[in-house]
């Protein structure tokens, strides 16, 4: 290892994944990649080694085997500096509404594994005194809408333990950010009717989640149009709320 | 379907526009259609980046494979913006051998239209300096090509503007630089014989550029700028001074579509006069300038096209044998200085050999104009297509729109090579474009 700062990406192959690892080896961290499929990661660590000269390992991570989490913990060469965590699966709303198992997936990819494993690096990270942890949650989280509640409602319980987290780790040294992007142009969300103006590259994301931790931001919200939209929904009356159909 | 067009806005056509994850989605995806061809940033005018039922947009392929710091070598994803190499590895000391006026391009695209930069006539194309290409075939195989392994198919796909197959991956070499400036030199030429006089003085610049009033008229005729260029080295920056100036993204976009009339002959007229003047005043000295506003003075303004409006516009470039060439450039300028309406990008070039067998550039002059779609245009570029035939030259592709089969046909005697080429590589006839439906295919 060497003396640079290092960062680990849970769903390192994810766009906003790459994006945010980009970024971070652009300023000199070394950085980990962890997702299901190693072979899929390495271009990408190779990618990262050729521009920027950072060392960059590849590890193993499925975020609903919960069961191995402390094993992966343990196995790591050295306790990162910074984790984030972009782990998360859109689902489709319609067949989680009568599909249990696929519902539960959704629960679990959003809210119980991220959520597991951001808890049991910041035990580490209590202990050790320092470090940065970053949850990309949603604005899907601010509120439950008719068209994807059950994602929503996971990624609101993420937003929640982040917060709760947040407030407990400060006090210890450790940092924790919460990142809702908003509408990213991404593998998960090709083919979905994205508006425009609320839209952004999954780079744009990456910069922000860097510049987050830098600043020590608790909540970013990657446009700031996103956060007055939210505010709008948040405040609708639940009487005007239940008509949308949104 | 999804509506799409080239950086000109004109034509717009609907198509599949598929965004493949892996190599393999590639090839299958050019090989159970018959009518695809690969796209990179859309920054070709026309339709030569749409195909005739789909198109691959390449730009998520965009990971650096290996890079040696020693040599400069680097293999790379065809989907790399060359805006991306120069951020990353121009802080390195390193930089593209090759750059056009656009820093928003693909290396696939940049390979497949074989690019030429303000170095043309001493350095060659963008082809010049890649070794390695990995293509996907219209069958969907993937192949490797170089000037020692499938050299036909190597030529052929170098300029060859992606009618050989989608472009994957590729090798090629970096230049060596010690600092992102460029030592630049203005010379003011009077008229069209003092122009063309200061770029062929010019030839020994690594850079050389001339741009053109295109309003002047009579004895202004052709009345230039030449921008030579050098790049500096360490000992010639200020102290303190940063090697490598970063360039920064557009920070002006132009947000709605002008009204057409925004460009007209007097507001033209006007700004060229006062670009003239301005730059005038600038000649004879040196100084030094970052390379991202020498080499790309338009990308600090994003969606520049939109300044044209809705319509859209129409790029003509043409390049003209060096014999001969003044009188035809004369006569196109006063053609064009007469209708009144081409605008500020007249740009005025020398150019070398081409490598590859569909390359645009030859020895002689390239022209580069710029006209708002309105009646009257498509004739008026007609006639200066005849001028351009009859005087042995050809239009580039990459900008191309409107030229017509026999215009095409007479500026490329390798086209039949080519085709006999293609035909090998993809004898089902998978891979094509509105272009090569424009230009190249059977009807």
């Amino acid at each position: 290892m060497t003396s640079r700062k290092s960062v680990l990406v849970l769903g390192g192959s994810s766009d906003i994944g790459r994006a945010a690892a980009r970024a971070f080896a652009r300023s000199g961290y070394d950085v980990g990649l962890a997702g299901r499929d190693v072979a899929v990661l390495e271009p990408d660590a190779a990618d990262l080694r050729a521009r920027y000269s950072v060392e960059v390992g590849v590890y193993r991570f499925d975020v609903l085997d919960t069961a191995a989490f402390e094993s992966f913990v343990g196995s790591l060469p050295a306790l990162p500096d910074v984790v984030i965590s972009i782990v998360g699966l859109l689902g489709t709303q319609e067949s989680a509404q009568s599909d249990l198992a696929h519902a539960t997936t959704i629960m679990r990819s959003n809210y119980e594994g991220p959520s597991l494993i951001l808890g049991l690096f910041a035990e580490k990270f209590l202990t050790r005194g320092s470090g940065t942890l970053v949850g990309v949650s949603s604005v899907a989280g601010d509120r439950g809408r008719a068209l994807n509640y059950i994602y929503g409602s996971a990624k609101a319980g993420f937003s929640a333990f982040l917060s709760g987290l947040r407030a407990r780790a400060s006090r210890g040294g450790v940092h924790v950010v919460t990142v809702k992007p908003g509408f990213v142009r991404t593998k998960m969300t090709e083919g979905m009717k994205l508006i425009g103006p609320l839209t952004v590259d999954a780079p744009v994301v990456g910069d922000a989640i860097l510049r987050a931790v830098e600043n020590k931001t608790d909540v970013v919200y990657v446009s700031g149009k996103w956060r007055l939209v939210m505010l709008i929904i948040k405040t609708l009356p639940e009487a005007v709320f239940k008509k949308l159909k949104f | 379907m999804t509506l799409v067009s080239g950086w000109g806005r004109f034509p717009v056509v609907d198509t599949d526009l598929l965004r493949p994850r892996s190599f393999e989605a590639v090839g299958e995806a050019v090989a159970d259609v018959t009518g695809s061809v690969a796209r990179g940033n859309g920054r070709a005018y026309g339709d030569a980046a749409i195909g005739t039922a789909r198109t691959v947009a390449m730009t998520g392929f965009d990971r650096i494979r290996s890079f040696d710091p020693v040599t400069g070598r680097i293999r790379l994803e065809a989907g790399v913006l060359l805006a991306d190499l120069i951020d990353t590895f121009g802080p390195r000391g390193f930089l593209p051998f090759v750059v056009p006026g656009t820093r928003f391009v693909s290396v696939g695209g940049a390979i497949a239209a074989d690019v030429h930069g303000k170095n043309h006539h001493c350095e060659g194309g963008f082809g010049r300096y890649v070794d390695r290409i990995q293509l996907a075939t219209g069958e969907g195989e993937t192949i490797e090509v170089s000037r020692e392994q499938n050299s036909d198919a190597f030529f052929a796909t170098v300029g060859g503007m992606g009618l050989t197959g989608v472009i994957l991956e590729a090798s090629m070499r970096l230049r060596p630089v010690e600092t992102g400036w460029i030592r630049e030199r203005v010379i003011a030429a009077s008229d069209l014989d003092a122009a063309m006089r200061a770029l062929d003085a010019g030839d020994t610049a690594t850079y050389s550029v001339a741009w053109i009033d295109c309003a002047a008229r009579g004895r202004s005729l052709g009345r230039s700028l030449i921008y030579l260029g050098e790049h500096a080295g360490k000992d010639e920056l200020a102290d303190g001074a940063d090697a490598f100036p970063l360039g920064r993204n557009p920070g002006l976009a132009v947000p709605i579509d002008m009204p057409s009339m925004t460009l007209n002959r007097y507001s033209i007229r006007a700004f060229n006069e006062l670009y003239y003047r301005l730059g005038a005043r600038r000649a004879g000295g040196s100084q030094l300038v970052s390379l991202y506003p020498y080499f790309f003075p338009l990308d600090s303004l994003a969606d520049w096209n939109r300044i044209y409006g809705k319509r859209g516009f129409l790029q003509h470039q043409c390049v003209i044998p060096e014999a001969g060439a003044r009188d035809v450039l004369g006569d196109i300028l006063d053609r064009v200085a007469r209708r009144g309406d081409a605008s500020f990008l007249a740009v005025l070039k020398k150019l070398g050999q081409g490598d590859g067998l569909l390359s645009f550039p030859l020895p002689g002059y390239t022209l580069a104009l710029d006209f708002p779609v309105k009646g009257g245009i498509l004739e008026f570029l007609d006639e200066i297509d005849h001028l351009v035939v009859a005087a042995g030259g050809r239009l580039y592709l990459a900008k191309d729109a409107r030229q017509s089969r026999a215009t095409f046909e007479a500026g490329y005697p390798a086209l039949p090579r080519f085709n006999a080429i293609r035909k090998s590589l993809d004898p089902k006839g998978n891979i094509r474009s509105k272009l090569s439906q424009r230009l190249f295919d059977e009807v």
